[in-house]
């Protein structure tokens, strides 16, 4: 369903991919891994068309995102469901108007088959009551909710979560993944998901990839990147001080 | 040495043309948007209320106190040559040609352009372009059209009630304060003002308009991440923007009036 092929990124002076190359099957669940500024949140901007990349293809089936002309990218667009780091909710709107928001935008509903859909999409993140609320008053934990109930209320096949655990307690945490994992079996969606949630994402992912140094080093599946071999992924998902990865 | 003064003169000549045309494309991108339905009515009353109806504070304001000025200086200078009679043109065409769309130009630009910048750099770093991007929805539609088509509506209303409060100020100066008859001052307003003034006078407020939104919206959707990045483009907008409006207005005025 997504392909990406040898994809080649430079930002100012580093090289955030370089020669990047990865596939995810429909209905498929992948998490990306690795540390902090290797472009984890930049190749999800690539796939989803927000970002050019300086060589390689990004294929959502069969569309090439990175010379996609707008028409096009809007009807790819229009099956992805994303949800950002802090939410990207439009704060001058309700949490109802923000799940609304592509509803009145992108279809023809009536105001009564949107309030229908929005509340049934709220009840699902377990936000009901919380309508009236602007994004200011919401904790962390609501604002991922909304988050998740925006990008899913028009039914999207793929659906990219950007860090949606990151600045959470351990309990909100755990039971956002486990929001993500009921949304994925009862949607069957393919889905993307960069956190550093280890190892509780790998109980919900079928595949884990980690990128390193603009380079994918792991490609396993969410057992087997835990006894994975390589010095880089073996100190990274068992938290080792000591090891390749050195910090400044 | 030399190779590298030319290299950075180079890499700066470059950097300028490349931000020049991404202001130019940004312009047409919004053009193109503004004849291409649907407009969204609603953020374009909001706009409009927004940078019309909460300038008028300022706007009277700073009228009234340019038009109580150029009386009281006006009148000064003016009988050195035994001219006072000439007051009330004098007020009324400065006010009119220049001073009335200019100074609200430039008061709106700091109360409204400079909001304008950081609202949109805020919905930038804050990723909310990127998630209307991403709905498939154009954000520019959003954004840049319902601030582009508020200025051109307001700016003229707006620089028309400076022009009137300023010369409500120069009037009290005048001839409540200095003692001359009211009768000379608005009789040789009236003859010496033609309708040819108060139409240049509202397409420079028009054109003005123009620049402010198009400066502060393209400035706040390009601003760089963090508080700084949006602190730094709210400031450039509004120098930028003050500084186009009066280049703009010594073009228009030397070339069509």
């Amino acid at each position: 369903m997504i392909q990406i092929e040898n994809l080649w990124k430079r930002l100012g002076d580093t090289e955030v991919f370089k020669g990047v190359s990865l596939e995810v099957k429909r209905g498929e669940f992948l998490a990306l891994i690795g540390m902090s500024g290797t472009g984890k949140s930049v190749l999800l901007k690539h796939i989803a068309g927000l970002m050019k990349p300086d060589r390689g293809r990004i294929l959502v089936d069969g569309i090439d995102v990175t010379t996609a002309r707008f028409r096009d990218l809007e009807k790819i667009r229009s099956r992805f469901g994303f949800v950002f780091q802090n939410g990207a909710l439009f704060d001058s709107m309700t949490v109802f108007d923000n799940v609304a928001f592509p509803l009145r935008e992108k279809t023809s509903l009536t105001e009564q088959e949107i309030g229908v859909r929005v509340r049934r999409e709220l009840e699902q993140v377990g936000l009901t009551g919380a309508e009236e609320k602007v994004p200011s008053q919401l904790s962390g934990g609501m604002i991922k909710r909304a988050a998740l109930a925006r990008a899913l209320v028009r039914d999207p096949e793929i659906v990219f979560f950007d860090e949606p655990t990151t600045g959470l307690d351990p309990i909100i945490a755990r039971s956002i993944l486990r929001l993500f994992d009921a949304s994925h079996k009862r949607l069957n969606l393919t889905g993307v998901l960069v956190s550093h949630d280890i190892p509780d994402i790998f109980g919900i992912v079928q595949k884990v990839a980690m990128l390193h140094q603009g380079e994918l080093v792991a490609l396993e599946d969410s057992e087997g990147i835990l006894t994975c071999p390589h010095p880089v992924v073996d100190q990274f998902v068992h938290g080792r001080i000591d090891g390749p990865i050195q910090y400044k | 040495m030399l190779v590298n003064v030319v290299r950075r003169f180079g890499a700066a000549a470059l950097f300028g043309i490349s931000r020049v045309g991404r202001m130019g494309t940004f312009l047409c991108q919004t053009l193109a948007c503004v004849a291409t339905p649907p407009l969204k009515g609603r953020h374009l009353v909001k706009q409009i209320h927004f940078i019309g109806w909460k300038s008028v504070f300022v706007v009277c304001l700073t009228g009234l106190f340019t038009g109580m000025v150029l009386a009281l200086q006006g009148y000064n200078a003016l009988k050195g040559f035994g001219s006072e009679a000439f007051l009330g043109p004098m007020v009324v065409l400065s006010l009119v040609r220049e001073l009335g769309p200019v100074l609200s130009a430039l008061m709106v630009t700091g109360r409204a352009g400079s909001a304008i910048t950081a609202h949109i750099g805020i919905m930038r770093i804050n990723e909310q372009i990127d998630a209307l991007e991403l709905l498939g929805l154009n954000p520019l539609r959003y954004l840049s059209v319902p601030n582009l088509l508020a200025a051109l509506i307001t700016l003229p209303l707006l620089g028309a009630i400076f022009n009137a409060i300023g010369v409500f100020g120069a009037y009290v100066v005048a001839v409540k304060l200095l003692g001359m008859a009211s009768g000379t001052f608005f009789g040789e307003m009236s003859d010496h003002l033609r309708m040819q003034d108060l139409w240049s006078g509202a397409i420079k407020s028009v054109s003005f308009g123009a620049i402010m939104a198009w400066v502060c919206c393209h400035k706040g959707y390009y601003s760089s991440h963090g508080a700084e990045g949006v602190s730094t483009a709210t400031t450039g907008a509004v120098v930028t923007a003050s500084v186009l409006i009066l280049v703009w207005d010594y073009l228009m005025t030397a070339v069509l009036f």
